[in-house]
């Protein structure tokens, strides 16, 4: 009967961060259409609902009523399991954010690590798509994004070590505490456009889209499917992309810190300025979709390889050099 | 305590069963999935003993990467081919005799490690180790690896970094008729060197290439 009442709770805690989750991920659809479309100096979705708030609710709609095709001559487990992947891992790995000092699903030793861990696990929706779906420019797609993100996730993992340097622990909570005095975007400036850009790379945004480019690829890995499972890939895309915009907020804009330590502003809860700080980023992330191009793939490796991953390491050793011969290090 | 033992045998089966499907299973790519599920398995069971830099390590380092690379490797292969040959072709049982020396090898070794715990326990016993509770395992793995244990780390990061050189050094080739971008060379380019103004007779027109 404990244990029933303890997973009970549980399964209340996780439902209250969950569904959440999922509204603003329709939400922040919603959203990203808006501002590209505001850039192009078009309306966008503004039919559904006030403002077009619903757009996302319909398309989802339409979604599940359609026909799920499962391509005949496709590994039917893994095409199956692929969206499935995708859309669990950008989930779980909200467990880990800190809405406040004490509004954490699990508030482990090892966060960033964990962080780190699942969203290079995201790769294995997007592989699992492409191969299984057995034809030509999924697998293309797939190929390309797994080279993708590999490599990025490299040189977000510097600087993951860059902001670990600073502050001496791996929870999240330390980590937004530890930059009460000051946000690390002004010390550490340079790795927070890096992992802006590496963010992008990772979550396969534009300008760095090649494993969906729709020039070359149709749809990329996504070719093959259709109703419920395509929106599956296309949820669990815009989970990774707010959770890559969360990172971005812990660890270089204060996470729930409130930006000015006076009266007023600590009044408002934690909640409200992680959620503000990751709508800053997501809106980056929008503006940057409707305003550059896409690059070359040739580009996009030398770009992870030869610029970020020298860059953030020439980081790490002057970030370790600078507190250690001030005597900052973190030490307890 | 209950629901502990719950959660390791639940990892512990699907870590030995996917284990058994690595090798049993005829696709390859299959193979490299139940590879993953099995690191992933094995990533939570180190987490359930209360190591979890090492299981989360494993997860980034094993699956996030290496797997990948797997994967990647394994996808470009002409899998249907294969099968034809895997376990039924004269070629693979020319190679039972050497994985059965290597398991038997392996499996003696595993006896004397477990035969070590049986027989002097005080050397696994937790409280004996230089493990402090107090301080986060992340912290105490790094004052033994960064003390006690420097050299040895940085004589294995420069053994992976000469694997690294070599491996380059084995790939590279230097092709020649290829065209690269510069990219200092396109941004540095001046008006004066990119175009040219000709004086076109009528009749005659201007030769381009040349």
């Amino acid at each position: 009967m404990e244990y029933l009442s303890i997973v009970f709770q549980e399964v209340y805690k996780i439902l209250f961060l969950l569904v959440p989750v999922l509204v603003s991920v329709a939400m922040i659809v919603w959203l990203d259409r808006r501002v590209w479309a505001f850039v192009q100096k078009r309306q966008g979705p503004n039919v559904v609902g006030p403002f077009g708030l619903l757009q996302s609710l319909a398309d989802a709609l339409k979604y599940i009523f359609k026909e799920i095709i499962i391509p005949s001559s496709s590994n039917k487990v893994i095409f199956i399991l692929a969206p499935i992947v995708t859309m669990t891992l950008a989930l779980i790995a909200w467990a880990v954010i800190p809405f406040s000092a004490t509004q954490v699903l699990a508030d482990i030793n090892v966060g960033i690590l964990y962080l780190f861990a699942v969203s290079s696990l995201g790769v294995y929706g997007i592989i699992m798509g492409g191969w299984a779906s057995n034809s030509k420019y999924p697998f293309l797609g797939a190929i390309r994004s797994a080279a993708q993100m590999v490599s990025y996730e490299v040189s977000i993992g510097v600087i993951i070590i860059n902001v670990l340097l600073c502050v001496g622990s791996l929870n999240l909570n330390d980590i937004v505490i530890a930059q009460q005095n000051m946000w690390f975007v002004i010390p550490l400036f340079p790795m927070f456009v890096i992992f802006f850009i590496s963010a992008l790379a990772e979550t396969n945004r534009p300008p760095f889209d090649l494993p969906e480019a729709e020039a070359e690829l149709v749809a990329g890995y996504q070719t093959e499917y259709s109703g419920m499972m395509y929106a599956m890939f296309w949820l669990g895309e815009y989970a990774n992309i707010l959770l890559m915009c969360a990172m971005g907020a812990i660890l270089f804009l204060g996470g729930w810190m409130s930006p000015i330590d006076v009266y007023p502003f600590t009044l408002v809860p934690g909640a409200i300025w992680l959620i503000l700080k990751i709508l800053l980023l997501f809106i980056l992330f929008a503006l940057v979709k409707a305003i550059v191009p896409r690059y070359r793939y040739d580009q996009l490796m030398r770009l992870g390889w030869k610029v970020f991953l020298p860059l953030s390491l020439t980081w790490v050793v002057l970030t370790a050099s600078y507190l250690f011969y001030f005597n900052l290090l973190p030490v307890n | 305590m209950i629901a502990h033992a719950i959660f390791f045998y639940t990892f512990s089966i699907i870590a030995v069963v996917s284990a058994i499907m690595v090798t049993a299973s005829k696709n390859t790519v299959h193979s490299v999935f139940f590879l993953i599920l099995d690191f992933i398995s094995i990533s939570c069971l180190f987490i359930m003993i209360g190591a979890e830099f090492l299981g989360m390590i494993m997860l980034i380092v094993y699956v996030g990467a290496v797997a990948v690379l797997f994967l990647f490797v394994v996808m470009m292969l002409n899998v249907a081919q294969q099968k034809n040959q895997w376990f039924a072709g004269e070629q693979s049982s020319r190679h039972i005799p050497v994985g059965l020396i290597i398991s038997t090898l392996i499996f003696f070794e595993i006896i004397i490690v477990i035969g070590g715990w049986k027989y002097k326990p005080e050397i696994f016993d937790i409280n004996n180790s230089l493990a402090n509770t107090s301080v986060s395992n992340t912290h105490s793995l790094g004052q033994i690896l960064y003390t006690d244990y420097i050299h040895v780390f940085q004589i294995s990061g420069m053994i992976l970094l000469v694997a690294m050189v070599g491996a380059i050094v084995l790939t590279f080739r230097q092709r020649s008729g290829l065209k690269r971008q510069s990219y200092i060379k396109q941004i540095s380019r001046e008006r004066a060197e990119g175009v040219e103004v000709l004086e076109v007779q009528s009749n005659k027109g201007v030769k381009i290439d040349d």
